[in-house]
């Protein structure tokens, strides 16, 4: 029970912050990108549901369709566009429901034998099982929820800024004109209340599956079997896998292509896994120096 | 001058060259200004109470009035940097071992006491013995003030530290005895002390910092270019000026001084370099990506 605090796999991370054992079943979100169309009704509302103001002024990022461009303080849900250039095939592809380019009834296949795929994937925080922004945090202001999740109080941030590099996925970020650490909370305040966060609410195409986390992982292993069966071969789960370097993620995705497509790192870790090995060496430093301290007096005066 | 790459250019994906993790928020100059003058306190308070101890009383008032100054700036530049800094207690609400910023702070908080009250009985000459006694401990938690430092970068994402965390405390260590031992390179007839940890500090630091640049694979990148490229190769500079004045200026004075100048001056460049270095790493997404693909692939090689 003891074993695996810092990193590794971890059956229970509820109990392991302390709740008691008939604390409630951890959730999750599975966010299966092969039926997202883009619609960004879970940026919405999410802002909605959470009170979150614009990130700025109204501009345009040039990166496709995709003007928020990241995650950050006052941003929980961010959907990404990639379009990709790909070699055409004889035969269609699984129909996956993506919206297609070129004109109604057109061939999409362009005279270079190239087809277009769109990419689209909404990002949230993972709510990792070895969460890295909660190991940092030196006030407490970082904490397990008795569902699993990762929650900043914000009465308690003095925005020391600590757990912002320490995300391995970039996830939360400063609000400037406060100072706090800002993320998603999983819409703490509906899963009180026995409702499901306003973004899988959203959702049009079940593209976001909210529910206990062990359900979700069945039902993606089912998803990635099923297409790979229609000629899916690229789909792959990320963040599902309790033995990753975070412990597995409760918000976890299915992939079209490598996670770095869409911005994710490949292989993320909790930093805080190596900290045994980093205060050992931290220590023997610090003792070195002591003892060099203690050797410059010996010897002469000048 | 031509830079050899340490590992070859590897092909690789990003969303729109976006980073994949966020870059610190924290501000310069108040991260590494609380670096180097935790740095310069750590290994000041030991100095003091080793010259209190062997009957230095000019440089135990030189050494306990640096970790005092240090350690009290130290704190100033770290509650600044805070989003909220009216709520700089809520660092001693908890202890939190799995937060360096937490046991640095649960280190910082008595040992900048200690360090306080120490030079305060040194400046009013008020409970010597006392003053002595905190001395001494300030002295105790002082090493352990050089170093917390490099843990708190390394324990964070961003590639360029925390792929170093073995060497950093190191260089921190070897770059805070510089420093002390700069400042202690006042105390004149008494310097004797203060010169050989200056002289050994300052070549801890351009050795380590050497080691680390080339034994953390891509990431290493990011010390030898760019801003913190210059910042490094301005510290190193500093250090070994400073460190060969220390070494050959023993008979004057004038040289001494400068030299001490010169320490703190390459003190406080390496750690602005070391943490533009963790910056640049932190931004380019190349950085992050490429050496998370070779580990898997190298994962992937074992049976």
């Amino acid at each position: 029970m003891t074993d695996n605090r810092l990193a590794g796999p971890l059956d229970d991370p509820i109990a392991e912050a302390g709740y008691p054992a008939d604390h409630p079943e951890r959730v999750g979100f599975f966010t299966d990108t092969s039926v997202c169309i883009g619609c960004k009704a879970c940026e919405v509302a999410c802002k909605e549901w959470n009170l979150l103001e614009a990130d700025g002024p109204l501009d345009l990022s040039g990166n496709s369709y995709d003007n928020t461009v990241g995650l950050g303080a006052d941003t929980w849900r961010h959907v990404a566009f990639i379009e990709q250039r790909v070699p055409a095939r004889d035969k269609p592809q699984a129909d996956l429901g993506m919206p297609g380019v070129g004109p109604p009834g057109g061939d999409p296949t362009d005279r270079d034998g190239t087809d277009v795929r769109w990419l689209m994937s909404s990002d949230v925080c993972k709510h990792c099982t070895h969460a890295a922004c909660l190991d940092v945090c030196p006030t407490g202001a970082l904490m397990r929820t008795e569902y699993g999740t990762v929650m900043v109080q914000d009465d308690i941030c003095n925005g020391c800024g600590y757990c912002i590099p320490a995300c391995p996925y970039g996830v939360i970020d400063q609000r400037p004109n406060d100072g706090g650490a800002f993320k998603c909370t999983m819409c703490q305040d509906r899963l009180g209340d026995g409702l499901a966060p306003a973004c899988a609410t959203a959702c049009p195409t079940e593209s976001i599956q909210f529910g206990p986390l062990d359900e979700l992982r069945e039902r993606a292993a089912q998803r990635v079997e099923e297409l790979h069966e229609r000629g899916v071969p690229e789909a792959r789960l990320y963040g599902h896998d309790p033995s990753d370097g975070v412990g597995g993620d409760a918000a976890f995705f299915l992939l079209l292509d490598e996670p770095e497509v869409y911005g994710f790192p490949p292989d993320p870790v909790v930093t805080t896994g190596d900290l045994p090995a980093m205060w050992r060496h931290a220590a023997e430093a610090a003792l070195a120096a002591a003892g060099a301290v203690a050797l410059s007096f010996l010897g002469g005066a000048r | 001058m031509s830079e050899r790459r340490m590992v070859p250019d590897a092909e690789f994906n990003s969303y729109y060259g976006q980073p994949v993790i966020k870059p610190p928020v924290w501000k310069v100059p108040d991260v590494p200004a609380y670096l180097y003058l935790g740095g310069l306190a750590g290994a000041s308070a030991p100095m003091a109470a080793l010259a209190d101890a062997t009957g230095r009383p000019v440089l135990r008032r030189i050494g306990r009035i640096a970790s005092a100054l240090g350690a009290t700036a130290s704190v100033g530049a770290l509650i600044h940097d805070l989003g909220k800094p009216e709520r700089f207690l809520h660092m001693l609400r908890v202890f939190k071992p799995t937060s360096p910023l937490s046991v640095g702070s649960w280190i910082l908080a008595p040992f900048g006491s200690l360090a306080a009250a120490a030079a305060a009985s040194e400046l009013t000459g008020i409970a010597p013995r006392l003053g002595s006694a905190a001395g001494a401990g300030a002295g105790l938690l002082g090493p352990a003030m050089t170093t917390y430092t490099a843990v708190l970068l390394a324990d964070t994402a961003v590639p360029a530290w925390h792929e170093a965390y073995r060497q950093l405390p190191v260089v921190f260590a070897g770059s805070a005895l510089a420093s002390a031992g700069g400042v202690g390179l006042f105390a004149g007839a008494e310097a004797g002390p203060a010169r050989r940890m200056a002289v050994l500090g300052a070549a801890v630091e351009l050795g380590a910092t050497e080691v680390m640049e080339r034994s953390i694979g891509l990431p290493g990148e990011t010390y030898r270019t760019g801003r913190a490229g210059t910042l490094l190769r301005v510290a190193r500079g500093l250090a070994a000026a400073g460190g060969l004045g220390a070494l050959l200026g023993r008979r004057s004075r004038v040289a001494s001084a400068l030299s001490g100048v010169l320490l703190n001056a390459g003190a406080a460049t390496t750690r602005f370099g070391i943490f533009e270095a963790g910056m640049q790493s932190a931004r380019d997404p190349r950085y992050t990506v490429v050496p998370q693909r070779q580990r898997l692939a190298q994962a992937a090689a074992v049976p």
